[in-house]
């Protein structure tokens, strides 16, 4: 038999690797039992904080067992995995995943009628035909996180109402003190992306994004693109950002903005905590809203972050419905984040006490018209400018910096305004 | 490790079976012992093969479909369109505009090719220190790429090594944003490939020229030749056709250049080259199908250029001896 040796051995390796996938059998619908595998973008704390949360959870409900898979890269790695069925049991619904998709990957949890006296981020937020298919994990608001005394050390100590107060403050700062007055994260692209979550803060209208996805020209004069990108793009052509923005180093951006080397950064909330840990006195750091009053008033938009959902092929539904149940409502995670917790009944967090103190009116996104789910974003990616990615921002900062598009002319937003309004044309005709 | 160790025992377990057999008398043994003799290679390659189909065959004929599909890359549903991604690339100029940054890239290997056949032909003369100089110059092609690019990038920092290294030397004056610069990043990024790449081509040139029969320069020094012109009529004829492989992979890596400007700048400020443009297609603006078509199309311009070098300089057997 010894001729078969070989063979045997090429055989075996090829259905070892056809076997790869093998099938694990969890508990049946119904029964709260067996394994569940869920995955989490927080490599950070996934052997610490929710290895704590796995005791509590299953000491609640015996007889289970919970698996973190902690993924670096949540955004790439989730959605190429979604080709197969292999996604977990419980996951974080990727944001690149279109509302109009929800149903064909994800198990609804229950109405908006039902969810929404109970938790926030169910009206608008990853829905689709009344269907609620995700609960955040937290929530934000939107602004700058800034060092209060850089910022004192210039002379200010009222938020800027308006992008010219806002710059005449960072030119303070440059004049006044040795700090960057605003530190862009550029090399990381996702700190800049942060910026298009100001969609709703500019115009303080609930249907912004319902309405950006209908605008021919969202960059002409006064519309919220443009405030938001002119203020990047003013801020970084006067010279009041980083040096050198391809060499920015996000782990090291937090120590310099606790130790007032950095006045300010464009983040959501869910950054205070981080750069107040990584302070040398946590008082110092602040949370300023967008220089901006319309109606008279600051705004800021609340939105849920990450949220979590089943796996349509789950084989423990009941398990994995018991874990996203007993996250949002029990593990008080958004609260130890520094957060805006998705239960109604929990307060707004201490670390927004200073845009509440601004006189913040805080709205959430009115959901959009059935049929339009994600269409903002889809006509964004038609037209390469994928809104949500930092690529489309750090142009900008090039083009501020008279970088890449200094030969094609002064003006970045004329010809993706027409890029945008021929696919928005496309869009509603076909 | 151990399906090497296993494979290489089997091996010899048939080959020291082999000549006891090969003692019988019986023909129908002989007739049996030639078709074991005729099957036993193809069994050896059963693996690698299949390897190479799943990983490598299957994935670009998948591609080829993907590429006529307006997939985005998630949606169930795959859409047929025909060939309207190939007429997008090839009436949108601006995705090709990002293969000038690739002239970089090609200038660098110019340079890194011209190197390598330099040290290369020193370090086979008789040198002091050579292995050591040899370890040195293959040594960045061992490392990570990843890693590469995260040194560099502390390398190109405002105050960075190179900075320091400017000011230590005098040269203050010299440094400037070596990234930040839109005029300067390429040449940074192209310059760091150069280094990485370097002790590919090196090896290559120096275990060609080492196949160069010692008596050679033996001949020719009695004939009074000096280094310079053992150089020109001894070692570049005798490794002509690794020069020649060479200058094809410089061309067609200068073309594909992906993970250095994606880990060091993600393709910002005006480095952006197609492979890296492709992947923003694919997994930023969700256009599958298109990246796939542009996928395609490079892979083609490779074959073409590849062919034409082909051609220009065709590959001749060398004999020496």
């Amino acid at each position: 038999m010894k001729k078969y040796g070989i063979a045997g051995t090429a055989l075996a390796l090829l259905l070892a690797l056809a076997g790869c996938g093998g099938d694990d059998e969890g508990g049946t619908d119904g029964a709260i039992s067996g394994e569940i595998t869920v995955l989490t973008q927080r490599t950070d704390i996934v052997n610490t904080v929710f290895q704590d949360y796995k005791k509590k959870f299953e000491a609640k409900y015996p007889g289970t067992s919970v698996k973190f898979e902690a993924i670096t890269d949540y955004e790439g790695e989730v959605r190429i995995r979604m080709n197969t069925k292999e996604y977990g049991d419980v996951l974080l619904i990727p944001n690149s995943v279109t509302d109009d998709l929800l149903s064909t990957f994800f198990e609804p949890l229950g109405t908006v009628d039902e969810l929404k006296d109970k938790y926030r981020f169910v009206r608008n937020e990853k829905i689709l035909d009344g269907k609620v298919y995700g609960l955040a994990l937290t929530g934000n608001a939107q602004g700058f996180v800034y060092n209060k005394k850089v910022w004192q050390q210039a002379g200010i100590t009222a938020p800027p109402k308006t992008p010219a107060e806002f710059l005449a403050a960072l030119t303070a700062i440059k004049d006044k003190t040795d700090a960057i007055p605003l530190y862009t994260n550029y090399k990381d692209g996702w700190p800049l992306s942060q910026w298009e979550s100001f969609r709703g803060v500019v115009s303080g209208d609930p249907d912004a994004a319902i309405k950006l996805a209908k605008d021919d020209a969202p960059w002409a004069p006064g519309k919220e693109h443009h405030v938001i990108d002119s203020l990047l793009f003013d801020i970084v052509q006067q010279g009041l950002t980083e040096p050198d923005p391809t060499t920015t180093n996000w782990e090291q951006s937090k120590g310099m903005i606790g130790t007032g080397k950095v006045a300010t950064m464009m983040l959501g909330s869910w950054s205070i905590v981080q750069m107040q840990d990584a302070a040398t006195n946590k008082a110092d750091i602040g949370y300023l809203p967008f220089p901006m009053q319309p109606n008279g008033k600051f705004h800021t938009v609340m939105a849920g972050d990450y949220k979590n959902a089943i796996n349509i092929n789950s084989k423990n539904k009941a398990t994995a419905r018991a874990w996203i149940d007993w996250f949002t409502d029990e593990s008080n995670y958004a609260v130890d984040q520094g957060g805006i917790s998705a239960l109604v009944s929990q307060p707004m967090p201490s670390t927004l006490a200073d845009l509440t103190a601004a006189n913040t009116e805080f709205i959430e996104l009115s959901p959009p018209p059935k049929g339009e789910e994600g269409l903002a974003d889809k006509i964004g990616n038609a037209a390469e400018i994928a809104l949500n990615d930092g690529k489309y921002r750090q142009r900008i900062v090039d083009a501020a910096r008279g970088g890449e598009e200094r030969d094609q002319g002064r003006d970045l937003r004329r010809p993706q305004q027409e890029v945008v309004g021929r696919q928005i044309q496309d869009q509603v005709s076909g | 490790m151990a399906t090497p160790t296993n494979t290489a025992s089997r091996v010899s377990g048939l080959s020291g079976a082999t000549p006891a057999r090969r003692l019988g008398p019986g023909g129908r043994r002989r007739q049996g012992l030639r078709r074991r003799k005729t099957i036993t290679p193809y069994l050896f390659l059963i693996a690698p093969v299949a390897l190479l189909v799943v990983f490598t065959y299957v994935p670009v004929v998948n591609m080829f479909g993907y590429s006529v599909t307006s997939w985005n890359g998630l949606s169930p549903s795959k859409e047929f369109i025909g060939a309207d991604n190939y007429i997008e690339i090839a009436t949108r100029p601006e995705l090709f505009g990002v293969l000038r940054v690739s002239l970089y890239y090609i200038g660098a290997s110019v340079i890194q090719i011209v190197l390598a056949l330099y040290f290369a032909t020193v370090l086979s003369f008789n040198v002091r220190f050579r292995n050591f100089f040899k370890g040195i110059i293959f040594f960045p092609y061992l490392i990570n790429g990843v890693a590469i690019a995260m040194v560099f990038l502390y390398f190109f920092e405002p105050g960075g090594t190179l900075d320091s290294t400017l000011n230590a030397i005098g040269l203050g004056d010299l440094s400037r944003q070596w990234l930040g610069d839109p005029g300067t990043i390429n040449y940074s990024l192209a310059g760091t490939s150069l280094w990485r790449y370097l002790g590919l081509n090196f090896v290559l040139f120096l275990g060609a020229i080492q196949s160069i029969p010692a008596q050679l320069y033996e001949a020719a020094e009695i004939d009074g030749a000096n280094r310079w012109h053992q150089f020109r009529f001894l070692i570049l004829p005798g490794i002509r056709p690794i020069v020649g492989l060479s200058c094809i992979l410089a061309i067609s890596g200068s073309l594909s250049v992906f993970e250095i400007p994606y880990i060091m700048t993600g393709g910002a400020n005006g480095s952006e080259t197609f492979v890296t443009q492709t992947v923003f297609m694919a997994f930023k603006a969700y256009k599958v199908g298109l990246a796939s078509a542009m996928a395609v199309v490079l892979l083609l311009i490779i074959l073409l250029i590849t062919w034409v070098q082909r051609r220009v300089v065709p590959d001749e057997k060398v004999n020496l001896s």
